[in-house]
């Protein structure tokens, strides 16, 4: 039987993790390959890793990087974060990364998306797209939540299928970074509009809220980065918890 | 003894290459027709489409070399599919090794199937040491209908062959590569065939 997946995500700027990584020296945190293993060696089923860095020479550093991560962890990985062309991609996969994750580019330019899945394969291209409940209507936002777009979250969801993607990645904006839980109604009503696989991100604090993602959500992996990075949940221990509430995990 | 990937500008060589380095063996890149029928073991993956895959073979003329191989080979993911007779994707026909064919996943289940899975009636010493129900990474929306040359089951939809023997030929719709240490383990195994 197929297994729902547990995915943490790490922030990655200039080759180095970023943000909300305390791991009181057990190991280097800091170090984006080390923290990676950990994750693996601990049961992770995959991992994200998300590039903020704002220069070319900040990229290249972390295409170095993706090279050392496909070398020494045995679990698949997506990076996101500027890919904007066919070119980013095939140096990405190339590199050894297995899924490439595309946001604000697939907004400005919808047709990369039917572009690199025709080239590369549709599941290797994760969309991630991030959206903001406002008046009972959920908008999608470009360029890291700052820029709000005209498109909807469910209509957007459809056409990112139709033009190709293997997979959806759906971080809430109301959500992210509040630790009260994922945004259910939303994911569950995302799963009957469109037959592709979908992360769900965004307000993980408990175990609970990841059966919840399971469960009522019925999203197919949850994403979450600092529960995970301040140990306030360890992955085995939660994959043991969603086993013992139905969930199938791999242990 | 000598390992060498296929390389035919498809798909995850250098996942498959780190795969090998970290379990202590060197693999090289070819897609030298003599480099490859030398070698001591041949492995032939591919992630995307079947057609491009396909024509990427035949300009290489590895669409005649790969079917003679007589050393161990291990099909990965695309590289499996294509080893078989003909695939529903872009109804291409395939290198005809294995006597099956490819269909894709309905509209029933999700596709592509992306996510660890489990692997059951193991049938070759290519599984040796392997639990029936270990799990292992698919991404595919395409899989081979069960038949006489499956040596693994895995159920999405239907329950497929999830990897088929004939002769020297083996092949696999996971990808051992990025399937933890069981996985490293199956790439062992092929090593000791």
């Amino acid at each position: 039987m197929l297994t729902k997946r547990i995915i943490p995500c790490l922030d990655i700027k200039n080759g180095r993790t970023v943000k909300g990584v305390n791991f009181r020296n057990l190991i280097d945190a800091g170090d984006p390959v080390e923290l990676a293993k950990h994750y693996a060696k601990h049961g992770a089923d995959e991992l994200v890793f998300l590039d903020i860095s704002a220069t070319l020479e900040g990229r290249n550093t972390t295409l170095e990087m993706v090279l050392k991560v496909a070398e020494q962890v045995n679990i698949p990985f997506t990076v996101g974060g500027g890919v904007s062309s066919i070119e980013n991609v095939n140096c990405l996969l190339k590199s050894g990364a297995d899924k490439i994750a595309i946001n604000s580019s697939a907004i400005k330019n919808p047709c990369l998306i039917n572009v690199l899945s025709e080239k590369f394969g549709s599941q290797c291209i994760t969309v991630a797209i991030d959206a903001k409940r406002i008046n009972k209507k959920w908008t999608v936002f470009m360029a890291g939540g700052t820029i709000p777009t005209s498109l909807n979250l469910f209509d957007w969801a459809k056409e990112v299928e139709q033009r190709g993607a293997g997979e959806i990645l759906f971080t809430s904006m109301n959500n992210d970074g509040i630790k009260t839980g994922f945004a259910n109604v939303a994911l569950a009503k995302l799963t009957k509009v469109i037959n592709i696989p979908i992360i769900a991100s965004g307000g993980a604090g408990t175990v609970q809220h990841f059966i919840d993602a399971f469960k009522i959500g019925k999203s197919d992996a949850a994403l979450a980065a600092s529960v995970f990075h301040f140990k306030d949940i360890s992955i085995s221990e939660l994959k043991k918890e969603l086993k013992k509430n139905q969930i199938p995990v791999r242990l | 003894m000598t390992l060498v990937i296929i390389d035919y500008g498809i798909g995850n060589t250098k996942s498959v290459q780190f795969a090998f380095k970290r379990i202590g063996k060197e693999a090289v890149l070819s897609s030298n027709p003599r480099e490859i029928e030398q070698a001591d073991r041949v492995i032939f993956p591919g992630v995307g489409e079947a057609s491009s895959a396909i024509k990427a073979l035949k300009k290489k003329k590895l669409d005649k070399v790969i079917p003679q191989l007589k050393q161990p080979v291990l099909g990965i993911c695309l590289g499996m599919q294509l080893l078989c007779n003909t695939t529903q994707e872009n109804k291409t026909k395939g290198l005809g090794v294995f006597n099956v064919d490819i269909k894709r996943f309905s509209k029933k289940v999700k596709a592509p199937q992306i996510g660890w899975n489990t692997i059951t009636n193991l049938k070759s010493n290519l599984f040796k040491g392997i639990n029936s129900n270990s799990f292992m990474y698919f991404v595919h929306s395409y899989y081979a209908l069960d038949c006489m040359e499956a040596i693994a089951n895995t159920y999405y939809e239907y329950n497929f062959a999830s990897a088929l023997q004939k002769d020297n030929f083996y092949g696999v719709q996971f990808h051992p590569e990025k399937s933890s240490l069981v996985g490293e383990q199956i790439l062992k195994n092929f090593l000791t065939l």
